[in-house]
């Protein structure tokens, strides 16, 4: 492990020599490799076996204030002289920005905890294809109108960044994810043939945190075969309520409100609200870049800046931006440590492990508080303006009546605007659990338009 | 214009490489194995705040090999082209077939010569100078300003692709493409005291970059982003419930690709997830809809000389006159369920495997007159652009998201509504289409669609078409 390490470091510091050697101001390098083993079972057959090893690199060069960005996945000595001196040439075609540049140089991490987010373990395809088929396997024996499948996905993948810069910061850090998801199909012949489909996942950073396969399987199982018999319900004004894999959405649409870049472009419905209240009082989100073993973990950003924990929504206070160098010079605030990076690109802003305080209420008593109304399971389409935070999306879930889920819904949309739907956060659920880089116990709205007959 | 041709020394590889790899993994229990080599240099430029600051350029290249076996397929890719890369990924995609690695290579004898060249361009998208781009855009700032005072900010983005292709099969087939893509994105805001609104507009194709100097398109790209933040600035609350919609021509096509296109594709079909897997031959929608994908428009974003799997690319009906007629089929699809091949099978990149995917999808002109269509609703919605949208191919239901609409009262387009989201059932919404205009328009090249993860470039085109009923997604219940 440290071989690659090392290698991919020397390349790294290379690279930035050579920069150096062209008379750039400043410049910065990223350097991935990664491999990954990943099997589709469907019906208990393999369908797709899929293996590979991957690298690529990506240098940043400033000339003063122009600054361009280039990548390739060609190591040789040859193709990284003729990578520098494009990137060079296109800098120097580009108009100067004021707010352009690396970080200072004193704000460069520090410090390097292990955030316990590699695991050395390795699957043989053979391994996946079990824990696939198990999975798989699961989800069939659950319902006897559970007859097809999409299949079941097991993969693993590890990585390697490298980040190097002209002031001398150069780290590295590894990690790992094993993942296993399945999508059963069920149909429902007693009530003219309609199909659904629906699906459970897993992902973690250590394999021996993964859920069971059978765990797994049985969950997708039920969730499609509740599916069946979905109907339209009428046009209404209710209560919804949205699952934790709903709600997690909306918490994504406050991350994109908030991303330094939408804020100084003008074209976040959330301009002017910082230090505002925009939810009650019980609402509290937090963005926290060194959870350990989270997946959206990392000891330091996009750019070299140590991550950290940021208080995003204080009782219901826009209390922080998430912000990079850049996006924080236009908005005249230092960074948040949530500079994300794409190989070849300029750092933009991403969330680490940001998730919802949890509530206390049970998901079943939130329910029970509805008379009549909609519990939302699954969202659809791209109907979120995010200038002005109209909200429409498709919908399908469960009718609520008297505070049971009466029957399954479909092909109904739900709409509103974002900064309401904040302002209208009935209660919070106690649910809250880390399936992804984004986590929200389920939540009540109070009131938003269902359309449909 | 002489049509270029690609051969393996443009990626350094020497036609042994290839013939040995192929061999070493189209083994007996191997029914069909490729190799797929693909470079790509990408370019982007952007601006916003006034200024170009944004350069940024790609270079990537590699190869992905494939084998497939009864369903089963095996893929590994390679970011390194050496012989040895491709003898590890051939290993690994032959493991499907459990047997010993072939010692025969596979002579690659049929390189024909490209049926088809749909993207003639005198000059490369690699050769455009940096400060070419530039100018487009500040052109782009300059006249999405000068539209309107309420114009507060304007971002736009210029990008390239020079994707260099090569297709070698275990029947012995060695094709290769140049295939050229780029686009033209505009974005608006625009502000009237604390309402602020967003206007997006954007083309391109496989054409050259003279094609944006041509008709002033970057000023109408410009002009039609403006207008349309500037016009949502009096939009009201869109209503809420089953109402007619008429659709506008070109990108509004993107229901077609939703509520439609997804349920053709045959892997969907084959594996029987797709509410349309049944309905061969029967009508899934009004008699006057005839729906097509056609790889072969000239110069269009979802427009291939040949697939990712070397298939020349065709014109498939998917439904005339309202029966649902055909599949959009890959060489693995169209073998297992023994229907005819479409030159669909389409990758992201080497690092992707081939699936069915649409091409250019659109609906055949009719007869009715536009303006006749929006007369003959009462009360109802105009939809004249559209967001995305997304389907779920198994139930069917699919959304698309208006980005400019209007109220339809008594035959007449009338005010301005904020963006709503309309949501319908694939196998049942065409049977409402009661009207189609004479006025078939492709979009204008912008459409990316995602599978699996994996994004390509694709068109839409539609006339101008009458819905009796559909759900609308607003808040202002009626």
């Amino acid at each position: 492990m440290t071989d690659s390490s090392d290698h991919l470091r020397q390349v790294a510091a290379d690279l930035i020599k050579r920069a150096k050697a062209h008379g750039v101001t400043s410049a910065d390098v990223l350097v991935a490799e990664g491999d990954s083993v990943s099997v589709q079972v469907r019906l208990s057959a393999v369908d797709r076996l899929s293996k590979a090893r991957e690298k690529s690199l990506g240098i940043r060069v400033f000339f003063g204030k122009r600054s361009a960005s280039t990548s390739t996945s060609d190591f040789t000595p040859k193709s990284l002289d003729q990578l520098v001196a494009d990137t060079c040439t296109l800098a120097k075609a580009v108009a100067e920005d004021e707010s352009s540049g690396l970080p200072d140089a004193e704000a460069m991490a520090s410090d390097h905890p292990d955030l316990d987010l590699f695991d050395p373990t390795t699957l043989t395809m053979d391994e996946e294809i079990s824990l696939a088929r198990r999975a798989e396997d699961a989800a069939m024996a659950v319902d006897a109108r559970i007859t097809n499948s999409e299949g079941a996905d097991c993969g693993y993948g590890n990585g390697l960044v490298v980040l190097a810069n002209t002031h001398g910061f150069l780290d590295s850090h590894r990690s790992s994810r094993f993942s296993l998801s399945v999508t059963p199909i069920a149909v429902d012949e007693e009530n003219g043939g309609g199909m659904q489909r629906d699906s459970w996942y897993a992902v973690k950073r250590k394999f021996s945190e993964l859920d069971t396969p059978e765990s797994i399987g049985q969950i997708a199982a039920q969730r499609t075969i509740r599916r069946l018999g979905a109907k339209k319900v009428s046009t209404q004004r209710v209560p919804v309520i949205f699952d934790t894999e709903t709600a997690e959405s909306l918490l994504g649409h406050l991350a994109s409100g908030v991303s330094g870049y939408a804020l100084y472009k003008g074209a976040s419905f959330l301009m002017g609200q910082l230090g505002k209240r925009i939810a009650p009082d019980f609402v509290s989100v937090e963005d926290d870049g060194r959870m350990v073993g989270g997946l959206g973990s990392r000891p330091f950003d996009g750019e070299g800046l140590a991550t950290r924990k940021n208080i995003i929504l204080e009782n219901g206070v826009l209390s922080s931006y998430l912000l990079d160098t850049y996006s924080g010079r236009k908005l005249g605030m230092p960074s948040t440590g949530n500079a994300a990076r794409s190989i070849g690109e300029n750092p933009s802003v991403s969330t680490t492990n940001f998730f919802l305080r949890p509530g206390t209420t049970s998901p079943k008593d939130i329910i029970a508080s509805v008379k009549q109304g909609l519990y939302v399971t699954e969202l659809i389409g791209f109907g979120v303006n995010m200038v002005t935070g109209d909200y429409s999306r498709g919908a399908s879930g469960f009718w609520i009546e008297n505070g049971e889920l009466a029957y399954p819904v479909e092909e109904v949309t739900i709409a509103g605007n974002l900064k309401q739907i904040y302002e209208q956060i009935e209660v919070i659920g106690n649910d809250l659990e880390f399936r992804g880089r984004m986590a929200s116990p389920t939540v009540k709205i109070a009131q938003m338009t269902v359309a449909g007959n | 214009m002489e049509q270029q041709v690609v051969d393996l020394a443009h990626f350094s590889l020497h036609e042994s490489e290839i013939q040995h790899a192929l061999g070493r993994v189209k083994v007996k229990d191997v029914d069909y194995a490729d190799i797929y080599i693909e470079s790509t240099i990408a370019e982007s430029v952007s601006m916003e705040e006034g200024i170009v600051k944004r350069a940024v350029k790609s270079i990537s290249q590699g190869a992905g090999v494939r084998a497939t076996a009864g369903e089963k397929t095996g893929f590994a890719y390679s970011d390194e082209l050496s012989k040895r890369d491709l003898e590890i990924a051939a290993d690994t995609a032959r493991y499907i077939a459990n047997s010993p690695q072939g010692e025969t290579p596979i002579a690659v004898t049929h390189r024909p010569k490209l049926s088809q060249n749909l993207y003639p361009i005198d000059k490369p998208n690699t050769e455009i100078a940096t400060q070419d781009r530039i100018d487009l855009l500040n052109v782009i700032d300059a006249e999405a300003r000068k539209y309107d005072t309420r114009i507060t900010k304007v971002m736009a983005s210029f990008n390239t692709e020079q994707k260099i292709i090569m297709v070698a099969t275990s029947d012995g087939l060695l094709v290769g493409d140049i295939q050229p893509l780029s686009r033209l994105q505009v974005t608006c805001i625009a502000e009237e005291g604390t309402n602020r609104q967003v206007g997006s507009y954007g083309g391109g194709g496989r054409i050259g970059f003279s094609f944006y100097q041509e008709e002033n398109r970057a000023r109408e790209y410009a002009h039609e982003a403006a207008r349309q933040a500037i016009l949502n600035l009096s939009a009201v609350d869109a209503p809420a419930g089953v109402m007619p919609v008429v659709l506008a021509g070109g990108w509004p096509g993107i229901l077609l690709h939703e509520a439609i296109g997804h349920g053709l594709e045959a892997d969907f079909n084959r594996r029987k997830t797709s509410a349309f897997c049944s309905l061969m031959g029967q009508r899934v929608a009004s008699d006057v809809c005839t729906i097509v994908d056609d790889g072969t428009l000239p110069s269009r974003r979802g427009s291939l000389n040949i697939d990712d799997e070397g298939t020349p690319t065709t014109r498939t009906v998917l439904i005339e006159d309202g029966i649902l007629r055909g599949y959009i089929t890959d060489r693995l699809n169209a073998r297992l369920m023994g229907i005819p091949l479409t030159g669909n099978g389409r990758r992201e990149d080497f690092r992707s495997i081939v699936l069915p995917r649409m091409t250019n999808t659109f609906m055949l002109a009719g007869q009715s007159d536009p303006d006749d269509i929006i007369g003959s609703v009462k009360n109802g919605l105009y939809a004249a652009s559209f967001g995305g949208g997304q389907v779920d191919i198994t139930n069917g239901k699919f959304v698309f998201s208006a980005s400019e609409a209007y109220l339809i009262e008594d035959g007449k387009i009338t005010k301005p509504v904020k963006g709503a989201t309309l949501i319908g059932s694939g196998p049942d919404i065409l049977k409402q289409v009661s009207m189609v205009g004479h006025d078939l328009k492709l979009d204008s090249g912008i459409g990316t669609c995602g599978k699996e993860g994996q994004s390509v470039p694709v068109g839409v085109g539609l006339p101008t078409i009458r819905i009796d009923e559909i759900t609308v997604g607003g808040t202002s219940a009626r």
